[in-house]
């Protein structure tokens, strides 16, 4: 019988090598996969078992870390808190022990919780030390007095709103205000009776004005006039006029190509032939129509593109891509390029259309994230500011800068003017709704120019008003105002 | 004389090996370590959890240092040649056992779940029942060859253990598998884990008398012998039993369990290659084909090829679902080569069954690969002292009885271990001594005990030639 048990040892021994090999590929191979999974319960426990490091604007912290009660079954020891949370919740995103995280909080966890890869010697050292892990800080590049300015000039207003605000020489993010917002501070823990409820109140279909949107990056509007801006600059480039000043080819009325419909102006403003000056300052849509219309998709779509639209932007937090319409014939195109049928743009996209206006035609990359710091203030990562394209050359860009002084010196924007300051920019006023019956959007965007010629800031502004009357809303009434405080305050603070 | 025992062609047998050393001495030191290394287990989970040396450690410690001492003791006295490795190994199983249970105990997630009962110092008494029940087959078994007259006892006490817990009123259903009785006043019993001894001694005993009829009565056929028809009998009554186990308990592993244990004693008992192909097709259909209309089956085996669905299922809400797996399975990813460190490891949020059933994961996150590694290699060479007993012994019974039940604990060990970590599909029985649960101490310290016994025959030298007057009678025989 001693042939067999042998081979019944040899067998048995095979069992255990099995089980040797198994677990070697589960806490060997796969280990990481497993113990990095978000829904691995470790890994939530270990983002809020140390204070988390902190979002900084303006050198001063806007989250905070807070002990929760230690009591019940809460095994997790820390919990975010927020400073002017709904004001800064376009920025922050939330970080929630029983719902996640989003957007910067997401994106930057590892360093916020100290587990990044390039914290790695840090924490060996205080591991070392027998210090405690510590998260690292995210230095954002926003400008807390401009994001108070458009975020209390949205409040004011009332109604959903948006504000993006960019540096156009570098691309910094300066404010990124969306209305009506939420404060992550109610639902940063994970008690069901409070936490859960004010989640749950949160979400669209409990909440229809949706205010866990960040209008500033993820919702697209019609532009409306505020795009005739980039049309302006794709006539000026392709070589289709040469100045501001020069008449265009423009009958009025306009029967677009290929239909009968005309294309109407708002009300009776003179546009017959009018210059590019003429025709911005009193937004003549059959000028621009025709210009589209004139230009052709292709060369619309490529000028577009170069705006930054039909891409997302990671500033790192995603924004949606802007949409002009590839395909279309020359009616179609003759609207889009008016900023109506598919057209649309995020606040960020026609803020980053200002800016590359006002930076001498140089489009920068736009981004909000200025460093990562470890929790001893070293900086672990610096970002550059980075050229994403040229829509127009420096000459076209001061030919359409004066274009869009000219609006705000003596056209629909002058609400925006500011003493001593130079302002361009343009109004909007886009229709939506089947048959135009909804609301318009009241779009405003705006750079302003200091007396040296540099430019701090170019601003973006959107209101979506259910409540307000309809005649009263105009890129000029009521997006404008808001643009012109934002520009205020980053002129402030820069002296 | 005892030269002999060196000659390489001896080197299975001990026959005349008088004088051999009887390692009494080694199992001694070894048994320190078996209790050394629990108690500063314990001190470690003290500490990680309070920053203080636990109140109890003094206590622990002597307590399992004396139910080890008792254990020796009494080794040393009734069976003095017995492996020196079997009775260390095994203390040492059992007090790393106790202290994940206790550390398992500190888990405020599960102190709040109702099942909760603070389950070391039970642990603790079934340990010192246990080892009561060791020193109890030491005494009373004097030879193992004795159990060979309870055959068909044996059968019959199986099947009255197996069955118990179908009967109305007296079995449980916990969890899907029906393999618990409740005893009032004892709680919940698991009389499988008795029935496998039972088990083995019958098939030891059953297999001693047919192994030649079974191997030698057989046709060959594509290489393999045949048995004849009527010789398919017991293997078929067996295989039966298994399948009604797993049809009536929805139990894979008793199942499993039983069947593979009587597979391999029927091999060594016949040296015929063909039963483990038999054995092998016949556990396949019936697990298919059981597979294939029980639900609870079903599931087990959706849960064990897809656990992350059977996760989101159970966290959906929907009945009849758990996230065990997938929690395992996160501990022991988690753990990593080295592991959190006892006392520092999270695997609580698999809740029920964590320190039974689930228990390996517990040692896989807080001790990781290593301690794994570890554990796993104590349970082989348990296993393969006790097969190495079976080749030491000298009467087939004992070898059949030996390897019987060396090869059903490493199935166990395989079934248990292989189903928390994924390799196979999930079942209803715990880690062999580590795992909170009476029934499985007590059970597997007898099994101890017999193995122990088993060994000390077989390493017995062999008593001196007794002169016997009948020899020299035919000496002197004369031609008249």
């Amino acid at each position: 019988m001693n042939k067999p048990l042998r081979r019944i040892a040899i067998f048995c021994g095979l069992l255990v090598l099995t089980l040797l090999l198994r677990d070697n590929w589960l806490q060997y191979v796969k280990a990481d996969s497993l113990k990095d999974d978000p829904k691995n319960r470790r890994v939530t426990i270990a983002r809020y078992s140390t204070p988390r490091g902190d979002i900084i604007v303006d050198g001063d912290p806007i989250t905070g870390s807070t002990k929760t009660s230690k009591s019940g079954l809460n095994d997790l020891e820390y919990k975010r808190t927020y400073k002017d949370g709904p004001m800064w919740a376009p920025v922050t995103g939330y970080a929630s022990q029983a719902f996640g995280a989003n957007q910067l909080e997401s994106i930057e966890d590892g360093i916020l919780t100290g587990t990044d890869d390039r914290l790695f010697f840090r924490n060996t050292l205080d591991m070392i030390t027998g210090k405690q892990k510590q998260g690292g800080n995210v230095v954002t590049t926003l400008n807390a007095a401009a994001q108070k300015a458009a975020y209390d000039g949205l409040k004011k207003q009332g109604g959903k709103g948006a504000v993006a605000a960019i540096d156009p020489s570098t691309g910094k993010i300066l404010a990124l205000a969306s209305y009506p917002s939420y404060d992550p501070s109610t639902f940063a823990g994970n008690s069901t009776s409070t936490d859960s409820k004010n989640w749950t109140a949160l979400q669209k279909k409990n909440n229809p004005s949706d205010p866990m949107l960040n209008r500033a990056l993820r919702e697209t509007y019609p532009p409306g006039s505020t795009f005739k801006v980039v049309t302006a600059a794709a006539a000026l480039e392709n070589g289709l006029y040469t100045s501001a000043d020069e008449a265009t080819d423009s009958p009025l009325p306009y029967i677009m190509k290929g239909t009968t419909t005309e294309l109407k102006n708002e009300g009776n403003i003179p546009c017959k032939n009018a210059t590019l000056r003429i025709a911005l300052r009193y937004s003549c849509n059959t000028v621009f129509g025709k210009i589209g219309s004139d230009l052709g998709n292709d060369k619309m779509l490529a000028e577009a593109k170069k705006f930054g639209f039909d891409s997302e932007q990671f500033t790192p937090v995603r924004s949606s891509a802007s949409v002009f319409s590839d395909n279309m014939n020359s009616s179609q195109t003759a609207l889009s390029s008016i900023g109506q049928f598919n057209t649309a743009a995020t606040p960020l996209q026609m803020a980053m259309v200002a800016s590359a206006v006002a930076n001498n035609g140089k489009l920068m990359k736009p981004y909000m994230v200025d460093k990562l710091q470890s929790s001893n203030l070293d900086t672990i990562s610096q970002t550059e500011p980075e050229e994403l394209s040229q829509p127009l050359s420096a000459k076209n860009a001061q030919i359409l800068q004066s274009m869009m002084e000219t609006v705000v010196k003596e056209g629909t924007g002058t609400k925006a003017q500011i003493s001593g300051v130079t302002v361009g920019g343009k109004t909007g006023t886009a229709q939506h709704g089947v048959e135009n019956s909804e609301n318009p959007y009241a779009w405003f965007i705006s750079y302003a120019k200091l007396p040296d010629g540099s430019s701090p800031v170019a601003v973006a502004t959107v209101i979506e008003d259910d409540n307000a009357n309809r005649d009263d809303i105009s890129g000029g009434g009521l997006a404008a105002p808001i643009a012109k405080s934002v520009m205020e305050a980053v002129i402030n603070s820069k002296k | 004389m005892s030269s002999t025992t060196n000659t390489p062609t001896h080197h299975t047998s001990t026959i005349g090996a008088i004088g051999a050393p009887s390692r009494r001495n080694t199992e001694l030191a070894l048994l320190l370590f078996a209790v050394v290394i629990p108690v500063f287990a314990y001190a470690n989970v003290g500490l990680a959890i309070d920053d203080k040396v636990p109140a109890g450690l003094l206590s622990y410690g002597l307590g399992l240092g004396l139910l080890a001492g008792v254990g020796h003791l009494a080794v040393r006295k009734f069976a003095p040649y017995a492996d020196p490795l079997l009775l260390p190994l095994a203390t040492l199983l059992n007090g790393l056992g106790l202290v994940v249970i206790w550390r398992l105990d500190q888990s405020k997630l599960l102190q709040s779940l109702p099942t909760y009962v603070a389950a070391a110092p039970r642990q603790l008494l079934y340990t010192a029942l246990g080892i009561a029940l060791f020193v109890v087959v030491l005494i009373f078994l004097k030879d193992h060859r004795v159990l060979q007259r309870y055959t068909y006892i044996s059968m019959f006490g199986a099947l009255v253990l197996l069955i118990l817990p179908l009967v109305p009123g007296l079995g449980a259903n916990i969890y899907g598998a029906k393999i618990w009785i409740r005893v009032p006043g004892l709680g919940s019993l698991q009389p499988g884990e008795f029935a496998k001894i039972a088990l083995a001694v019958f098939f030891a005993g059953y297999l001693m008398v047919k192994r030649d009829a079974l191997a030698l009565a057989s046709r060959r056929f594509m290489g393999l012998y045949l048995p004849r028809g009527r010789d398919l009998g017991p293997i078929l009554v067996v295989w039966l039993m298994s399948i009604l186990i797993l049809v009536f308990e929805t139990d894979l592993g008793t199942s499993l369990l039983f069947f593979g244990m009587f597979v391999i004693m029927l091999y060594v008992a016949t040296e015929r290659t063909s039963w483990i192909v038999f054995g092998l097709l016949m556990s396949a259909a019936g697990a298919v084909g059981v597979a294939s209309f029980e639900p609870h089956v079903q599931q087990r085996v959706q849960a064990w090829l897809d656990p992350m669905k059977e996760y989101k299922l159970s966290q959906a809400g929907v009945a009849g679902h758990s996230e065990q797996s997938m929690q395992a399975l996160w501990a022991f990813g988690s753990g990593g080569t080295l592991g959190t460190g006892l006392g520092q490891g999270h695997s609580d949020l698999i809740r029920f069954a964590a320190n039974s059933d689930f228990i390996l994961a517990t040692f896989g996150e807080e001790l990781g690969l290593a301690g794994i590694m570890a554990v796993l290699l104590i349970y082989g060479l348990i296993v393969e002292r006790g097969v190495r007993t079976a080749l030491a012994a000298r009467d087939p019974f004992g070898k059949l009885l030996a390897v019987g039940l060396s090869g059903a604990f490493a199935l166990q060990v395989f079934v248990v271990a292989g189903g928390v970590m994924g390799l196979i599909p999930l079942t209803g029985m715990t880690m062999p001594f580590v795992a909170y649960g009476g029934s499985s101490v007590l059970a597997n310290w007898a099994l101890i005990g017999i193995l122990i016994r088993i060994s000390d025959t077989a390493r017995r030298p062999a008593p001196a030639p007794a002169t016997n007057p009948d020899v020299e009678m035919t000496q002197v025989v004369r031609p008249s």
